[in-house]
């Protein structure tokens, strides 16, 4: 059985395809075999992250308008042997992405035996937006503690729930989750960010992970390294964690509480 | 949280103001979630209209599409000022 998850948020550069990355290696990592599509047309970004730009001959756009196979347009990860990438176009055409041609490819990867695909959709709810959630099973919303944010995920969880497969046929519903992240907890000590509850009380959602603001977040896509694979980073071990609990681990959260200030600093408030 | 804070001026906790204001549009949102495309139009021209006789402020007026035993109902709900426009 193939699980197609969507990684998806509303408002743009909360962390969608940071997660993406970390979430099929975490996967691939735990021995499933995994496919990544980044599904934003025009603004290919995953193959930066993931590490594989300078090998990319086809692209997803290829492989719906029958300009390729699925296999040849699979870029194998050099880290693991069952995971890939399919890269987006970089195509100006937005109606590149069909429907049907989206169903097909997700058709081929289940032939494939894949255990999980994992869509990177782009920012808004647009048609890629629309397109990339329409076939999912799981959906993970990613969503950073501020205004806009939050409330975009609403209105994102508000169109799993009525605009994909599932929902139409009314068969099952899209399970969703929500991924807290660029959380900080000294700022949420000080009363200046909405803490995880917060979060969870308006959208009225559980929290699967909370991935901290990290400075290894940058360093790894620098180097075309998921942050996962970072394990002396925050950042990674939370993405690590969030993706232990995906599979049914019961694990506490980690780097949710503000770091305890010395003496000095809390006579003088620095 | 120094023992000098009290010199500086109290900054207002901005995460429970920014909670509270989604508190308000989530649920204004999810209630007009899946209603007919003509709701805002429809709420602007109300407007129009009630701004004839009372001086209302756009968000006096909520609008909500429930659901009730296989019936769609149209709830319209007008908050009037204290006291009617001269
Ligand atoms: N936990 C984090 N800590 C620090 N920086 C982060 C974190 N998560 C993401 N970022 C940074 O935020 C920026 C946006 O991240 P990313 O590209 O993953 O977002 P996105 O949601 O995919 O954006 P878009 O909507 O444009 O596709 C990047 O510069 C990334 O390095
Ligand atoms: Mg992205």
């Amino acid at each position: 059985m193939t699980e197609i998850i969507v990684v998806t948020s509303g408002k743009g550069g909360v962390g969608k395809t940071t997660t993406s990355a970390s979430l099929a290696v975490g996967l691939a990592k735990r021995g499933r075999k995994v496919a990544v599509i980044d599904f934003d047309v025009g603004l290919r970004n995953l193959d930066l992250i993931m590490g594989c730009e300078r090998r990319v001959v086809y692209d997803f756009v290829n492989v719906i308008q029958n300009e390729c196979t699925i296999k040849q347009a699979l870029i194998k990860d050099k880290r693991y042997e069952n995971l890939f990438v399919l890269a987006a176009s970089q195509t100006r055409d937005k109606d590149a992405l069909t429907r049907e041609g989206v169903e097909r490819v997700l058709d081929e990867l289940r032939e494939a035996d894949f255990d999980y695909v994992v869509c990177d959709s782009p920012a808004g709810i647009e048609k890629g937006a629309f397109l990339a959630m329409y076939f999912a099973d799981r959906a993970i919303v990613v969503v950073n503690p501020e205004v806009s944010s939050v409330r975009d995920s609403d209105r994102i969880l508000g169109l799993l729930a009525s605009k994909t497969r599932h929902a139409e046929v009314g068969t099952r519903r899209v399970e969703q989750h929500l991924l807290l992240t660029r959380y900080n907890p000294e700022r949420v000590a000080r009363g200046d960010m909405m803490s995880i509850a917060d979060v969870e009380e308006i959208l009225g959602l559980e929290i699967l992970g909370v991935v901290p603001e990290s400075e290894s977040v940058l360093a790894g896509s620098n180097a075309g390294t998921p942050v996962i694979l970072d394990n002396e980073s925050p950042a990674g071990q939370a993405y690590d964690d969030a993706v232990g609990r995906l599979l049914g681990d019961s694990l506490p959260m980690r780097f949710t509480e503000a770091q305890k200030k010395g003496f000095l600093s809390r006579l003088f408030g620095a | 949280m120094g023992i000098f804070d009290f010199l500086k001026p109290r900054a207002p906790n901005t995460a429970s103001v920014a909670k509270e204001r989604l508190r308000i549009i989530v649920a204004q949102e999810r209630a007009q979630r899946g209603a007919p495309d003509y709701l805002p139009t429809l709420r602007r021209e109300i407007l129009e209209v009630l701004k004839k006789y009372v001086n209302v402020d756009p968000d006096a007026i909520q609008v909500k599409v429930s659901h009730e035993g296989g019936h769609e109902l149209l709830e319209l709900s007008v908050a009037l000022p204290e006291k009617p426009a001269s």
